[in-house]
């Protein structure tokens, strides 16, 4: 098949299927070579970049998805088309142990953070962001956690080996964020912060 | 007093509350003057306890760690040790950790603030399942969340009931594996929710699933859906014959 046919083809299964889709699926399915495929995956992805689209391309859990531009976030938001996607700290920090480290166990997982892990283990098992991926072998068997193709999606990863770097430190950078935090709450001593705030 | 206005929930845990010690008081990490930071940290610890708030343990546990490497650290070195091979710091483990927290900690900051679908990229709605359930093809076996979340849709459609008869009905599981067997004969599947049919009580949901569960233990059945939260249809894995009673004993399954 000509490339030039094969774009919109390639475009009309991206934007069909409900969710990302794989180069090897559409190549099986079109019955065409899977460099065939790439080579109108690539001339999509250049072709949505160069003109003045909503969506662009993305390469997201090992397959293809359409997706809105962030700079129009805030006007989708007011279609009330989210979810209201909040992650606590503790979720956000258990997620990323889970993601860097896994297979990783629930003990694992404590001893890093500090704390019991039990119950944000369970919703993020419950939002389909971590899976259990079997069990240690080890005395008590303990259960082991990976993350899921959704945390992909969610995160818009290609696969889990782009995530990003881990920073190394010998020395710590400013708390910026803490101290943010602690002088926006009413704190043991009442008073000026209160005030910075309201006029803010 | 003012040195501790610290509401301690605002911290993941205790390693999140001695990093910001140490950033706060400008420490250097690798040399963490401990007493002084297990005087700040017991002071914080003091100041929760005359507000009566609750410490979670995990606070207390380090407040032990931190008080056991003071007192390892007054003790002076034995010669032979240090003869032998130099002694680790007795902060080394602590400082470890706090570092290998920070990155955990820094990550996941990066990871909130990068574009999130849902919060700020958007894909097309996917299509209705009904549609999906059309499809023959595409499968995909059942994992125990879907399972169990499908158990408790069922639960929350039977009120519990508030009667205080004893009955003394006999649910048996038995019973139960070999009427879905007869549900099963001569069809390709059924939806997991028609084995719950209109009528059935708490109890008989219980016994009616931990019959499905016996069944899937015993590779006689399968469950799969089409897509995550799709229904769920129950596929014989072996043709049942139409004569055979499964010779299982309520014993053997440990109900009793």
């Amino acid at each position: 098949m000509d490339i030039h046919d094969l774009i919109p083809l390639a475009e009309a299964l991206i934007f069909a299927a409900d969710g990302p889709i794989k180069a090897e699926r559409m190549a099986e399915a079109l019955d065409v070579p899977l460099a065939d495929i790439r080579e109108a995956i690539e001339a999509l992805e250049v072709d949505y970049a160069e003109r003045p689209r909503g969506f662009f391309l993305q390469d997201v859990a090992g397959g293809y998805q359409l997706r809105t531009r962030p700079e129009y976030a805030d006007y989708l938001r007011k279609l009330g088309r989210s979810r209201p996607f909040r992650f606590s700290r503790p979720a956000l920090e258990s997620l990323a142990i889970i993601a860097y480290r896994q297979p990783v166990t629930r003990s694992e997982i404590e001893y890093l953070r500090g704390v019991d892990s039990g119950s944000v283990l369970k919703t993020l098992l419950e939002k389909r962001l971590v899976r259990i991926l079997g069990k240690k072998d080890v005395p008590g068997k303990p259960m082991i956690y990976g993350t899921t193709r959704e945390f992909l999606e969610l995160f818009g990863l290609p696969d889990l080996s782009s995530l990003p770097t881990l920073s190394e430190f010998s020395e710590l950078a400013p708390d910026t964020e803490t101290e943010a935090l602690m002088e926006s709450l009413p704190l043991l001593v009442e008073g000026e912060e209160n005030g910075r705030q309201e006029t803010e | 007093m003012s040195g501790y206005d610290i509401h301690l929930e605002n911290f993941e845990g205790p390693l999140d509350l001695l990093l910001h010690l140490i950033k706060k008081n400008e420490m250097d990490i690798s040399d963490i003057p401990i007493a002084a930071i297990t005087a700040q940290y017991l002071g914080i610890l003091d100041a929760m306890k005359t507000l009566n708030l609750d410490i979670a343990g995990e606070f207390l546990l380090m407040a032990a760690t931190l008080l056991h490497i003071k007192s390892k650290m007054l003790l002076p070195r034995s010669y032979e040790d240090e003869a032998e091979e130099e002694e680790e710091d007795p902060r080394a483990e602590l400082v470890r950790r706090l570092l290998e927290y920070q990155k955990y900690k820094d990550v996941s900051e990066t990871l909130e603030a990068g574009p999130m679908l849902g919060r700020d990229l958007f894909a097309r709605a996917a299509p209705e399942p009904e549609v999906l359930e059309e499809a023959e093809t595409g499968f995909v076996a059942v994992g125990l969340f879907d399972l169990l979340a499908a158990l408790r849709d069922v639960l929350e459609e039977k009120p519990e009931e508030l009667v205080h008869e004893v009955n003394l009905e006999q649910l048996s599981v038995t019973d139960r594996i070999n009427a879905i067997l007869t549900e099963l004969q001569g069809k390709e599947s059924v939806a997991f929710l028609d084995l719950f049919s209109d009528g059935i009580r708490r109890s008989e949901v219980i016994v009616t699933f931990l019959a499905l569960l016996e069944l899937v233990k015993m590779r006689m059945v399968r469950f799969m859906q089409n897509t995550h939260h799709g229904t769920i249809w129950l596929f014989p894995s072996v043709p049942i014959d139409e004569t055979e009673e499964l010779e299982v004993g309520e014993d053997s399954l440990g109900y009793t």
